[in-house]
């Protein structure tokens, strides 16, 4: 069988220099951000639609455009999640043609990060690597140990300690060592550059970031391949690292690049932070070059609190240049968010999903989204992991004894129906 | 007690190997400078146009200097002066 590994290397964004596929994360001239580089035409003499569409629906159905050697051995059936028709959600925010990318349904870990981590620990595999781990505000987590568990693999988890409950269970419960770190995300990602170079281990968001990174493609390109094979002319994205609006954005550069999309890719990236814990946002909105590290994220948020954000300079680099824009939003109005999208879609995102839909609202009150255009929200992670958000904010259920009386008091008024 | 400057792996070719290097130097830049003195070659890796580069961190016990003074954030005899890049998490 012909070989489908694409990919020649990992390329410095700073340089450009070139360096073999290895377990390293910047360039030893520059520190640079490295990027894996693919030889585009011949993925694009080996692509067609027809052979995309016949396979399973799963993340792996573009699998030229990742950088694995053979097969998936982690994660082979992660992706494939709903593009959701938002009519009701539209409504509520005043516009025409908006979608929904529903990654809190990705699977096993309901969220986006089983699409990075499938490569990461694939390509950790590729490498012999025994030991894997990350630093994560939880989503990750879950997702590093699950994929690792189904995988035979040792795990090392860097959470920091102010995690919400349900995403430390849901880390633990997969055997993993996690390890509560007593600071932010900031040091905890820290303290894992100098593990993994001590140790060489595999971890997913550093020595193996450059792979990891090229999962979140493939919510891309699931996004135009549901349109119908075109892009969306706006994407909203929420960022705490700020890779994947630029992967997602990449995605679309890359499609039309291997000629499975004919028209160039025009669509304008938006970002959506939370106050609380907005860098990028800010150096949008500031026009700052580089975005200014924050050292105390405050957010209920927690998903997205990462204060230096290491694609921090390519995100608002990459929203200015497609004429996007981006925006930040209080804990009262993710909640409101979360509920919107919830009451209209019957959607439960968890708090960066909020934090997407009331960013979307604050960009549309502003004009920055026109309301005639198509739109698609990123929502990335599912509700039931983030309800320590909400526990204050959501009334109550009504208390009633089992008695009809009881019941016909509540909804005093309603006809009775006659049988 | 002079100061220690932590030398992460992708540097130590620079420094004949050595983990950490002790320097004499009253803030982060005297410091890395004296770094610089002793180890050439590490120069045009940490600076650029006598800037240091967007895609390495300092950290001075733990703590980013991007908080602290940055280049000029006091290093008392005895501390560690970590060099560690940036280019990670997300």
């Amino acid at each position: 069988m012909a070989t489908l590994d694409f990919s020649t290397g990992l390329r410095c964004r700073v340089c450009g220099k070139l360096y073999p596929k290895e377990a390293i994360n910047f360039c030893k001239d520059d520190f640079g951000p490295l990027e894996a580089d693919y030889d585009y035409e011949a993925v694009a003499r080996n692509i067609t639609r027809a052979k995309v569409e016949k396979r399973p629906k799963n993340m792996w159905r573009y699998r030229e455009l990742l950088p694995i050697a053979g097969e998936p051995t982690v994660g082979p059936q992660v992706g494939g999640t709903p593009l959701v028709k938002a009519d009701r959600l539209a409504d509520a925010l005043g516009v025409r043609n908006l979608w929904i990318k529903n990654d809190a349904v990705n699977f096993p870990t309901l969220s986006f990060k089983d699409r990075v981590v499938s490569v990461a620990l694939s390509k950790a595999r590729e490498f012999g690597m025994k030991t894997v781990g990350c630093a994560s505000t939880g989503n990750l987590a879950n997702s590093v140990a699950a994929n690792a568990a189904a995988a035979g693999l040792e795990t090392y988890i860097l959470i920091p300690s102010s995690l919400e409950r349900s995403k430390i269970l849901g880390t633990s419960i997969f055997g993993s060592n996690v390890i509560a770190v007593d600071g932010t995300y900031d040091e905890v990602n820290r303290l894992c550059t100098q593990i993994a170079l001590k140790y060489g281990w595999g971890f997913v968001n550093v020595n193996l970031r450059p792979y990891y990174a090229e999962g979140s493609k493939t919510f891309g390109f699931e996004i135009a391949e549901d349109l119908g094979w075109r892009f969306p002319q706006h994407v909203v994205c929420p960022m705490a690292g700020g890779a994947l609006i630029g992967k997602i954005h990449k995605a679309f550069t890359e499609l039309n690049k291997v000629g499975l999309v004919s028209e160039a890719n025009t669509c304008k990236m938006y970002g959506a932070q939370a106050t609380g814990c907005n860098p990028i946002t800010d150096a949008v909105k500031t026009n700052k070059e580089r975005h200014k590290p924050i050292r105390k994220p405050n957010t209920i948020c927690k998903s997205l609190a990462i204060g230096d954000p290491a694609d921090g300079y390519f995100a608002a680099k990459l929203i200015r240049e497609t004429g996007g824009w981006a925006e930040d939003v209080s804990d009262e109005e993710i909640i409101e968010g979360i509920s919107l999208l919830a009451r209209t879609e019957g959607i439960f995102a968890e708090t960066a999903g909020g934090a997407t839909v009331a960013v979307a609202r604050k960009l549309i009150d502003q004009g920055r989204l026109p309301k005639d255009e198509e739109i698609v929200l990123c929502i990335t992670g599912n509700g039931l992991k983030t309800l320590d958000a909400l526990y204050e904010a959501i009334e109550a259920p009504v208390n009633i004894k089992p008695a009809l009386s009881e019941f016909d008091s509540l909804v005093g008024g309603r006809e009775p129906v006659a049988v | 007690m002079p100061v220690k400057v932590e030398i992460p792996s992708p540097l130590r070719e620079h420094t004949g190997g050595k983990t950490e290097v002790a320097v004499s130097g009253a803030t982060v830049q005297a410091a890395l400078d004296d770094l610089v003195k002793q180890f050439p070659t590490i120069g045009p890796k940490l600076f650029d146009g006598g800037k240091l580069r967007p895609y390495i961190n300092v950290f001075v016990n733990d703590e980013d200097i991007r908080y602290l003074d940055d280049m000029q954030t006091a290093v008392p005899d005895g501390q560690v002066v970590a060099i560690i890049p940036a280019v990670a998490g997300g």
